[in-house]
């Protein structure tokens, strides 16, 4: 169980996958060098993870070969690939809930017995390279996202690793968080291990990247080599990204581009509203929220909303975002307090029923709550109107009626699907987003709530996000904007509200420099004021 | 699309009938260690399965079969493993048998039959509601607390059967029996009780409804993400007592249709055990009611033939479940295979697959893309 760091070259030649109506992977080759952080950056579907998972031997390629050295290794199954040193952090978080921190690393162990002391050296060696605490006593679930992540990597070099991949593991940080990460990420390198990093923000990849390789349509093209990358500007660097992730694309990105990619520092995009003329769309009364499971619930928050206002609402993740979004949306009851919307009170009402006054929700859990997976995304983007007409009469499904609806839906909001039929749990995270947003925002809403709308999104599907947002709001709907990332706040809230332990704790009106110090000092005022 | 939806068709074919087969011929190998014919065995179930008009009996057997396939399906649309469908059966079946002889009394046999019918099902939706509101109210594994309610099922059978609903005219423990004029009548023409046509109706609602209207969808939400159908706005927990009420109360259903059209009375500890048969076919049918017909009649067969069969054979009847046993192991195998497939993954060996079918699948490949 040593760590097999060698200065052995793993190179991926000619890898081919397509899926039914896509090519995932095209003739895709690149060398992945020990020491260095490779990154791959492509749009939403560009092929990134298919990519990771033919290396974690989940799935085969139609063609083309991984070696090692320069010998060529099948990788048929997930044992091999571990077996040979490649330890994988996936997107999406592979840890059991319901167990502790050292049953989730031992669970790959072979052997009858567990031996649980073997199993805690190595957790508190993985937790000396990588510079963190880890307590393996720990429930998974009881674990922020920050120290989720933690594990998941000491999980990926349990048996001792010569790759480390890590299939956007920042998009859920909070700017600490990613902070510790790239610690951590330096200190494997430094180990001698070769690591790829999979990101969507140019920011990350230009400060702990040594090479880039950009994926577009499945294809590899362009690649920055660490020489190349050391004697470009971060300027220098993004443009070149940039350049090749959307090709001719560019234009119609123009400069928001090197915006988007954090380059400038933020500012409020939507225009300007007069609180006073605007009537009240939601008000919240000193309401609580009461959850079944272990969920931070809110408590006695009041707000208010006005028609076309986009109202964010900061915080750090877990601090009851979820309880104030459900609790809008009617998916949690309120156990003290009153929702008023429009002048009706809605305290007692249903999702459906709010659904129907136009109250909608975005999730942020878009793979398990916001669409089934199994399911078309036909199906998926009239799934809030079941029973409705035209799209069942009489209790009886209209394929037609439905069909027509999702590809005018397909078309408004650019959803690009091999066809209206296809399961939506094969679409990319981009397009799975853009389900959901064009299902809440159609026929007749006024009033919609978003989570953490664009984690995991590429540069061009956020700014398309951040538009349909401000459109709505420009057109008279409401926004209730819950997110971690600060610059999304600022660029498209009016006001922004701090959340901290379910309670509301400050707000700021976003009209000039200086919002997100404000917004800082609530946040960190609150967390140092409870601690 | 089309090529898509008929190689999904195909696909489903044979993950549905190969495993079948595979368990015919294990099973024939198993005889053959044993010292029998298996030739013999399958001739038997041949000829006193569908021969001269034992094909009627067997397609009697197929309704109470039917029915439960049916009830059992509702609930595992909806992922809830309702176990508990032996009790259920009884419960239904002890209605008709107990029931029956009382209101046949007292009134027209149309409408006693009409009455036991709604007793049956609401018998089995009542007992089912235990189970749901544990599931609901604190997830409680529906597992176990349903099968824990069929063994009180059957105990509490037992019981009335041996008390209030035990026949004083004879000594054996058992109801009395129906007079053949107040049972189910048959369908023109044929021995088999219009039983069967009520089964074969209800599989072809059962499957609109599951397949084509907003309730299935429903269901079928609610059965793949408890999370999803939260934030649709379904009531979960109304969700889990319909289902299993439906569930049971038709598995119930199945009981007492059993009585009123073949069996006229019930013995006490007798236990079909119907749902431990057709639990293995309904995997197989994919949970399509409709599906779910030409495995019951497959199995309908087996069974009506298999007991005579079996004996000539010099084999044991619980030979039978031997054989639904293996179905169940090469069903599994099968499907383990056909997900790896569809995970991307081959049969073949890596190695083999990329030096022997390389060549044609990067043709194919790039037409299609
Ligand atoms: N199992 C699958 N079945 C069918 N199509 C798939 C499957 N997995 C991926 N795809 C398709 O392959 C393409 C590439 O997907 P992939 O997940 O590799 O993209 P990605 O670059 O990781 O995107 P993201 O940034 O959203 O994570 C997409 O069009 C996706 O819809
Ligand atoms: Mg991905």
């Amino acid at each position: 169980m040593t760590t097999t760091a060698t200065s052995d070259v793993i190179s991926l030649r000619g890898i081919t996958k397509a899926f039914p109506g896509v090519v995932a992977n095209d003739d895709v080759s690149l060398d992945i060098v020990p020491g260095q952080v490779h990154c791959l950056l492509g749009e939403n579907g560009a092929g990134k993870s298919t990519l990771i998972s033919i290396l974690a031997g989940m799935q085969q390629p139609d063609s083309g070969t991984v070696s090692i050295g320069g010998t060529v290794v099948d990788i048929s199954s997930p044992k091999v690939a571990v077996d040979n040193g490649i330890g994988v952090v996936h997107q999406h978080s592979t840890l059991v809930p319901a167990f502790t921190v050292l049953e989730n690393l031992m669970l790959g162990d072979g052997g009858v017995l567990l031996d649980e002391k073997r199993a805690t050296r190595r957790l508190e060696e993985l937790a000396g390279l990588l510079g963190v605490e880890i307590d393996p006593h720990a429930l998974a679930s009881d674990l922020g996202l920050g120290q989720q992540q933690q594990v998941e990597i000491a999980k990926a070099m349990w048996k001792g690793s010569r790759l480390l991949v890590l299939d956007e593991p920042t998009s859920m940080l909070t700017p600490q968080a990613i902070e510790h990460l790239a610690e951590s990420i330096a200190r494997v390198k430094a180990e001698g291990l070769a690591v790829v990093l999979i990101t969507h923000k140019l920011r990350e990849a230009y400060a702990m990247g040594d090479c880039v390789t950009i994926l577009r349509a499945g294809r590899n093209v362009g690649h920055i080599s660490t020489e190349e990358l050391a004697t470009y500007s971060e300027q220098q660097a993004q443009d070149a990204i940039l350049a090749a992730m959307f090709g001719e694309d560019i234009v119609a990105v123009g400069d928001e581009a090197t915006e988007l990619a954090g380059a400038t520092e933020a500012s409020r995009e939507t225009a300007a509203i007069d609180f006073a003329s605007r009537p009240v769309r939601l008000e919240l009364r000193g309401a609580s929220s009461r959850g079944a499971g272990r969920d931070v619930d809110v408590e006695d928050v009041s707000l208010t909303l006005r028609e076309g206002e986009i109202l964010g609402i900061a915080g750090i993740d877990g601090h009851g975002q979820n309880a104030l979004s459900e609790l809008v949306a009617g998916q949690r009851p309120a156990s003290t307090g009153t929702l008023v919307f429009d002048g009706d009170d809605i305290t007692r009402s249903g999702v459906r029923g709010r659904q129907r006054l136009g109250i909608r929700y975005v999730t942020d859990d878009r793979l398990h709550e916001g669409t089934v997976g199994s399911m078309s995304v036909a199906v998926n983007l009239v799934i809030k109107r079941i029973g409705e007409q035209p799209f069942w009469r009489s209790g009886r499904i209209q394929p037609k009626a439905v069909d027509a609806e999702a590809k005018r839906l397909i078309d408004e909001y650019g959803i690009r699907t091999p066809s209206p039929a296809t399961r939506a749990g094969t679409l990319s995270g981009g397009n799975i987003q853009k389900i959901l947003l064009a299902r809440e925002l159609t026929n007749g809403a006024r009033l919609v709530v978003v989570n953490k709308p664009t984690y995991g999104l590429d540069l061009k599907t956020v700014h398309l996000v951040r538009e349909i947002l401000t459109d709505f709001a420009a057109q008279g709907g409401s926004v209730l904007l819950l997110s971690t990332d600060l610059d999304e706040l600022i660029e498209l809230s009016h006001r922004i509200q701090v959340i901290s332990r379910g309670r509301l704790v400050g707000s700021v009106v976003n009209d000039g420099p200086g919002t997100a110090e404000k917004v800082g000092q609530y946040m960190t005022g609150a967390i140092e004021g409870t601690d | 699309m089309k090529t898509e939806t008929s190689s999904a068709l195909v696909q489903g074919f044979v993950r549905s009938v190969v495993p079948v087969l595979l368990a015919l011929i294990v099973s024939g190998l198993i005889m053959l260690a044993m010292g029998a014919s298996p030739l013999d065995f399958f001739a038997g179930v041949w000829r006193y399965g569908i021969t001269g008009s034992n094909w009627q009996r067997s397609l009697a057997l197929m309704s109470p079969l039917l029915i439960v396939a049916i009830g059992i399906i509702v609930a595992f649309r909806g992922q809830l493993w309702n176990l508990g469908y032996n009790g259920q059966y009884l419960l239904g079946a002890v209605v008709a048998s107990g029931l029956g002889p009382i209101l046949y009394a007292v009134m027209p046999a149309f409408l006693a039959t009409i009455i036991v019918f709604v007793v049956a099902v609401l018998a089995g939706a009542v007992w089912s509601l235990i189970p749901a509101i544990l599931k609901a109210r604190y997830g409680t594994n529906e597992i176990i607390t349903s099968l824990v309610m069929s063994f009180i099922a059957i105990g509490v059978v037992n019981l009335l059967i041996k008390g209030v609903f035990k026949d004083p005219g004879v000594t054996t423990p058992q109801t009395t029996v129906i007079p053949e004029d107040q049972l189910l009548p048959y369908i023109p023409g044929t021995e088999i009780h219009i039983g069967f046509l009520i089964a074969i109706a209800l599989a072809i609602v059962a499957q609109i409804v599951l397949s084509r209207t907003s309730f299935g969808l429903r269901i079928d939400i609610f059965g793949a993400s408890p999370k999803a159908a939260r934030h649709v706005g379904l009531n979960s927990t109304w969700m889990v007592v319909l289902l299993f009420a439906i569930s049971s109360g038709l598995i119930a259903f199945a009981g007492s249709v059993d009585i009123l059209g073949q069996f006229t009375y019930q013995r006490a500890d007798w236990d079909p055990r119907y749902g431990d048969a057709v639990m293995p076919l309904v995997f197989l049918a994919r949970f399509r009611p409709v599906a779910a017909i030409p495995f019951v009649a497959f199995y309908a067969v087996l069974a009506t033939g298999g007991t005579l069969a079996a004996q000539q054979a010099g084999l044991n009847v619980d030979f039978l479940f031997v054989i639904v046993g293996l179905i169940l192991l090469f069903m599994t195998i099968t499907e383990y295979i056909g997900n790896r497939r569809a995970l991307g993954q081959s049969y073949v060996p890596a190695g083999l697959r990329r030096t022997v079918l390389q060549p044609f699948t990067r043709t194919s490949e790039r037409t299609s893309a």
